[in-house]
């Protein structure tokens, strides 16, 4: 199939059409968020629709769409009342998701996971044995069952929560009260966004550095004025109060570029690579840089340098043997 | 887009539906106007040529045959309805939720228009999703890369691709030539599983590695995936094997939470013990002494390795690298 195009447009109008008739009057808004597309392309779509037809073109030959008064009237398309199969190429992007949120443990919902892919691969029939053939899903980092549904409770029942949380980056347990916003699996992980009064702004949270978790007795009030991350620029988010630190990579360390947004990379002779890389944790740099170990030389700022020589120094003193 | 086709397209389907008799080339002529208005019968035969071919790519199951009492043994089309619709399925409003969220998950990604129609279709018996089911989870397949749509298509259609590959130890990129078996996801990042054609093997590529475009190098259908291939089994072999062996650590306590959520033996200080011990001993399984060695030298002064040698050799050599130690 091709996914797009006329074709991939065609499809949607197949799609849209026994949708719509089986939902008179539906406000557009409400089909066009559906149908995951705007507006403006609904409304292309249903004058498209009002030029097609039965073979004669005539008034009664022609589908009837009414939509002026905002909610959507479809008629006079008995011949594409049934949706066209599902394409194979359709049902591995269901069949995707669906396993992405089956990697997420505990009982909540399971039923209907479970019954919601049964039935697909039904009614798909061949086409999901094509889907699962070409598509694969590796796990990710379950987070732990209990911690998953105290925040999936504190959420739906919008109360806030108490966190005791692992920073990796400065290797420290906190203790914190967050206004849940939203549970995002991102990556392979699963994130609680929140608001966090100790940080005073909307963190997320990783659900497996998540140690203790308890749904307190307050209702949840998450500030007017929080703005949930878009995740679709990425996890992290930068600002102003961050660190900008400039690495030189060997290549044995060029692996830093893929894992962590890097504002600048430059090459250097010798395969060498020249980086920035922004944290809001200086902390966290210094310890970027004790595991990259000779593979990477952390050179500015020259605070943070010291900050790193002085660490290792600290750590060799562990071991006697070494003058 | 072109609307114009888009229409012209819509007009055959309902045309072809419609119809319980084969229809000839010159009845489609008629009944489809844009092939009407067709200057030349050698425009429309061009036109309904490919037009036939996007059908079949719907997958909309045209059939040919003849009447022969009306028209000797000219060729004549028709779509079977049965053929065509999906079966009938109805959803409760949670499975709707679900599977609402399963196709949300593509909205960054190039596929995201597949899912939606997918979607549409699997709610046109017209249940509404339970908007309180799965409240407040926002799932995200992965990263919209650009050579996932044509990698997608090419595993589905069985084309043979090439494109410029460039892994980060290398200086350049190289041209791999592939034939894809399936793509897969992994921790958000886009895997390419296949055949390497210059080094006769299978391979698993990540899509962001993939620098310019991918071509298609063959004909549709020319890629045979051989039945044993399991796309999710070679996602799998890119995972850290089993650990084999163990290091002896001491932690500061209070300290190294990460090494102790891992660690198989923990013999852990007593809070206010008189034993005067500033440590605690951990057992901390591996499989690779470098990656051991890089997570541990990340502690700093926090941790001490005492055995194996080659683990406390690895941790020393790194931390004097960093001391500006000889």
């Amino acid at each position: 199939m091709s996914t797009g195009g006329a074709s991939a447009h065609l499809a949607r109008l197949l799609a849209l059409v026994p949708y719509l008739l089986n939902r008179q009057g539906i406000p557009i808004e409400q089909a066009a968020k559906d149908a995951g597309i705007t507006v403006e392309q609904l409304d292309k779509d249903l004058w498209t629709l009002f030029m097609c037809g039965l073979p004669g073109g005539m008034p009664d030959d022609l589908i009837d769409a009414d939509w002026e008064d905002g909610l959507v009237y479809l008629s006079n398309a008995d011949t594409i009342a049934r949706p066209l199969r599902l394409a194979p190429e359709e049902v591995a992007t269901l069949l995707v998701g669906l396993r992405l949120l089956a990697q997420l443990p505990g009982s909540h919902d399971r039923e209907a996971l479970d019954k919601a892919t049964a039935k697909l691969q039904e009614v798909a029939g061949a086409a999901a044995g094509m889907a699962d053939a070409r598509v694969g899903v590796g796990g990710g980092t379950a987070p732990d069952s209990t911690v998953l549904d105290g925040a999936r409770r504190a959420l739906t029942e919008r109360r806030r929560l108490h966190l005791r949380y692992y920073v990796p980056g400065r290797d420290e347990t906190t203790e914190r009260d967050v206004e849940p916003m939203r549970l995002a699996l991102v990556d392979g992980h699963t994130y609680l966004e929140g608001w966090c009064h100790r940080a005073e702004e909307v963190r997320l949270f990783r659900l497996d550095r998540v140690l203790a978790l308890e749904v307190l007795d307050i209702a949840s009030a998450v500030p007017a004025d929080a703005v949930a991350h878009n995740l679709d620029e990425g996890l992290f988010s930068p600002s102003a109060a961050d660190t900008v630190a400039g690495l030189e990579l060997e290549r044995a360390a060029h692996w830093v570029t893929e894992y962590y947004p890097c504002e600048e990379v430059a090459e250097l002779e010798g395969g060498r690579l020249y980086v920035r890389l922004r944290s809001g944790d200086p902390e966290w740099m210094v310890r970027l840089a004790l595991r990259l170990g000779p593979t990477a030389r952390l050179v500015e700022p020259p605070e943070l340098a010291e900050q790193v020589r002085a660490a290792a120094a600290a750590a060799l003193a562990g071991y006697p043997e070494v003058v | 887009m072109s609307k114009k086709r888009t229409e012209r397209l819509l007009n055959l389907t309902i045309a072809l539906l419609a119809t319980r008799r084969f229809l000839t080339k010159e009845q489609i002529r008629k009944a489809v106007r844009a092939y009407e208005e067709c200057p030349t019968d050698e425009a429309f035969e061009r036109m309904f040529e490919r037009d036939k071919d996007e059908l079949r790519e719907l997958g909309i199951p045209l059939e040919t045959g003849t009447d022969e009492a009306l028209f000797g043994d000219e060729v004549g089309y028709r779509i079977d309805r049965n053929a065509y619709a999906l079966p009938e399925v109805t959803f409760t409003p949670e499975e709707v939720a679900v599977l609402g969220l399963a196709a949300r998950a593509w909205r960054q990604v190039s596929l995201s228009g597949a899912a939606g129609t997918a979607l549409l279709k699997l709610r046109a018996a017209g249940v509404d999703p339970d908007e309180t089911a799965m409240a407040g989870l926002d799932p995200r397949i992965g990263d919209n890369d650009p050579a996932l749509q044509p990698l997608w298509s090419a595993s589905f259609d069985g084309w043979p691709v090439n494109f410029d590959y460039r892994t980060p130890e290398a200086d350049t990129a190289s041209r791999r030539r592939v034939e894809p078996w399936g793509v897969g996801v992994r921790n958000g990042r886009w895997y390419l599983v296949g055949l390497d054609l210059d080094r006769g093997a299978s391979r698993v590529f990540r899509l962001s590695r993939i620098t310019g475009e991918v071509k298609v190098t063959g004909a549709p259908g020319s890629v045979v995936k051989p039945a044993d291939v399991d796309i999710d089994d070679e996602l799998r072999r890119m995972l850290p094997a089993e650990p084999r062996e163990s290091a002896v650590v001491r932690v500061r306590p209070g300290a190294g939470l990460g090494l102790r959520r891992h660690a198989s033996v923990r013999s852990e200080v007593e809070p206010g013990s008189a034993s005067g011990s500033d440590w605690d001993v951990l057992h901390v399984g591996f499989w690779s002494v470098s990656r051991l060695a890089d997570d541990l030298a990340s502690y700093g002064a926090d941790v001490v390795v005492d055995s194996p040698p080659v683990v406390r050799d690895a941790v020393i050599e790194r931390l004097r690298a960093l001391a500006g130690t000889p």
